[in-house]
């Protein structure tokens, strides 16, 4: 469980995007149409696109304030974040990849390569992952660095429907195990009844703007 | 193959390649600021990094000449310290790198461009700094570009002219490469001999180009 609290304005060449949301959160689902600004909302707050003004909060931390002049680098908040398309080094193995971000927090190894089930793939080289396996290793990744939350973008996007039952039980076992938070982004009403516990709608395109 | 002809070559590609080596660690921070960063004054610093390749060499050789002769601070204090640079080896290593300085450095940039810019934000939110990124990340992928723009660098570098002979000479033996060569032995007269030198230039730089292409055409290599 989690406090979040987003209110931030961001424009970007198409929409501004308008956000404000404050609860305590153990899954919060991201729902709306392409378009709407989801993977844009995720990556202000991961710390790589920079709002126009207001405010991000997780937990204690303020991430973002324009009001305080507080705008923290990516690599200092503690944000796990796994982009649709994953963006798995490609120069690493799996190992490499997700032992990246170890440095910092170390988080278990043994114990994340268990519960993704990682163990077969840790020597292969990226290009020979399938998506589904991408995803996984990049979620491995992410939760190495011990993040305050985790951010999902699309998950299942990448993954044929008939695969989609053999990622989804990953992602619930992270949470029931793990108990880190996730801010999950889909556009699929399915996706999140199965596991959100509380949904965050962006509305469409450009009627989101003023 | 004569043993000076042989020497010569021999000459040329040791030289060639320190001055590579000396040219590789500032091209690859300059190709990097320029690919990466935002800064005021960055089209002055991209005018000046690409002046060396239009100036006549020869005119960048002059002013090496002046820059480290005794009438500069710099030439005034390598003197004090007993480091002889003109009309030395050291002097055809400063030329070439000098001269091949922007081919260099232009290569690595469009090579850290071509790296999509998404690896090194997640990189950062694993936590790494931007040293840490810059070496596990950038330029491992770019390392195609910054391999062939050193191969660029070294197939200029065998070709130098106007600015070698202007703070290094032709000091057989000493100082003399190929294309230095080619010039004085003609000048002498001895053009027979010049002509074994165009081929040795022409054998490596084929050798060089050959082998850049081979770089940037290989498929999948990270």
């Amino acid at each position: 469980m989690i406090a979040l609290s987003i209110d931030i304005t961001l424009t970007q060449d198409t929409f501004t995007l308008e956000v404000r949301e404050s609860a305590a959160v153990e899954v919060l689902g991201l729902f709306g149409p392409s378009g709407s600004g989801k993977t844009t909302l995720l990556e202000a707050i991961a710390g790589i696109r920079t709002p126009d003004r207001g405010e991000i909060r997780v937990g204690e931390r303020t991430l973002f304030s324009s009001a305080q002049r507080i705008d923290l680098p990516a690599r200092e908040r503690h944000i796990g974040y796994v982009p649709q398309d994953s963006l798995l080094f490609p120069n690493l193995d799996v190992t490499g990849n997700i032992r990246y971000g170890a440095g910092r927090a170390g988080g278990e190894f043994g114990s994340l390569v268990t519960i993704l089930d990682l163990q077969a793939l840790l020597d292969r080289r990226v290009p020979m992952l399938s998506g589904g396996e991408k995803q996984r290793v990049a979620i491995a990744r992410a939760l190495m660095t011990r993040p305050s939350i985790l951010l999902l973008d699309e998950p299942l996007a990448g993954v044929d429907r008939e695969r989609r039952e053999v990622i989804l039980p990953y992602i619930l076992r992270i949470r029931q195990e793990l108990h880190v938070p996730l801010l999950y982004v889909t556009h699929d009403r399915q996706e999140l009844d199965t596991i959100a516990d509380r949904v965050l709608l962006l509305g469409g395109g450009v009627d989101q703007s003023r | 193959m004569s043993a000076e002809t042989w020497a010569i070559a021999r000459f040329t590609v040791l030289m060639a390649s320190l001055a590579t080596l000396l040219v590789l660690p500032p091209a690859i921070a300059v190709g990097w600021v320029l690919a990466r960063r935002q800064f005021p004054g960055k089209a002055l610093l991209e005018t000046l990094v690409s002046l060396p390749l239009v100036l006549p060499p020869v005119a960048s050789g002059l002013l090496l000449l002046w820059f480290f002769g005794r009438r500069s601070p710099v030439g005034q204090a390598l003197d004090a310290a007993g480091v002889e640079i003109i009309f030395t080896w050291k002097a055809v290593v400063i030329a070439m790198a000098v001269i091949s300085f922007p081919l260099v450095a232009r290569s690595v940039r469009a090579g850290i461009e071509q790296v999509d810019r998404r690896y090194e934000q997640i990189a950062a939110t694993l936590g790494a700094g931007t040293f840490r990124i810059l070496r596990t990340i950038t330029l491992p992928l770019a390392a195609k570009g910054i391999a062939a723009g050193a191969v660029l660098g070294f197939s200029r570098a065998l070709g130098e002219f106007g600015a070698t002979i202007m703070i290094a000479g032709a000091i057989p033996g000493q100082t003399r490469t190929l294309a230095v060569g080619i010039y004085t032995l003609v000048e002498i007269g001895r053009e027979d001999e010049a002509w074994v030198l165009v081929a040795v230039s022409a054998l490596l730089a084929f050798g060089a180009i050959y082998l850049s292409n081979y770089l940037l055409d290989r498929k999948g290599a990270v």
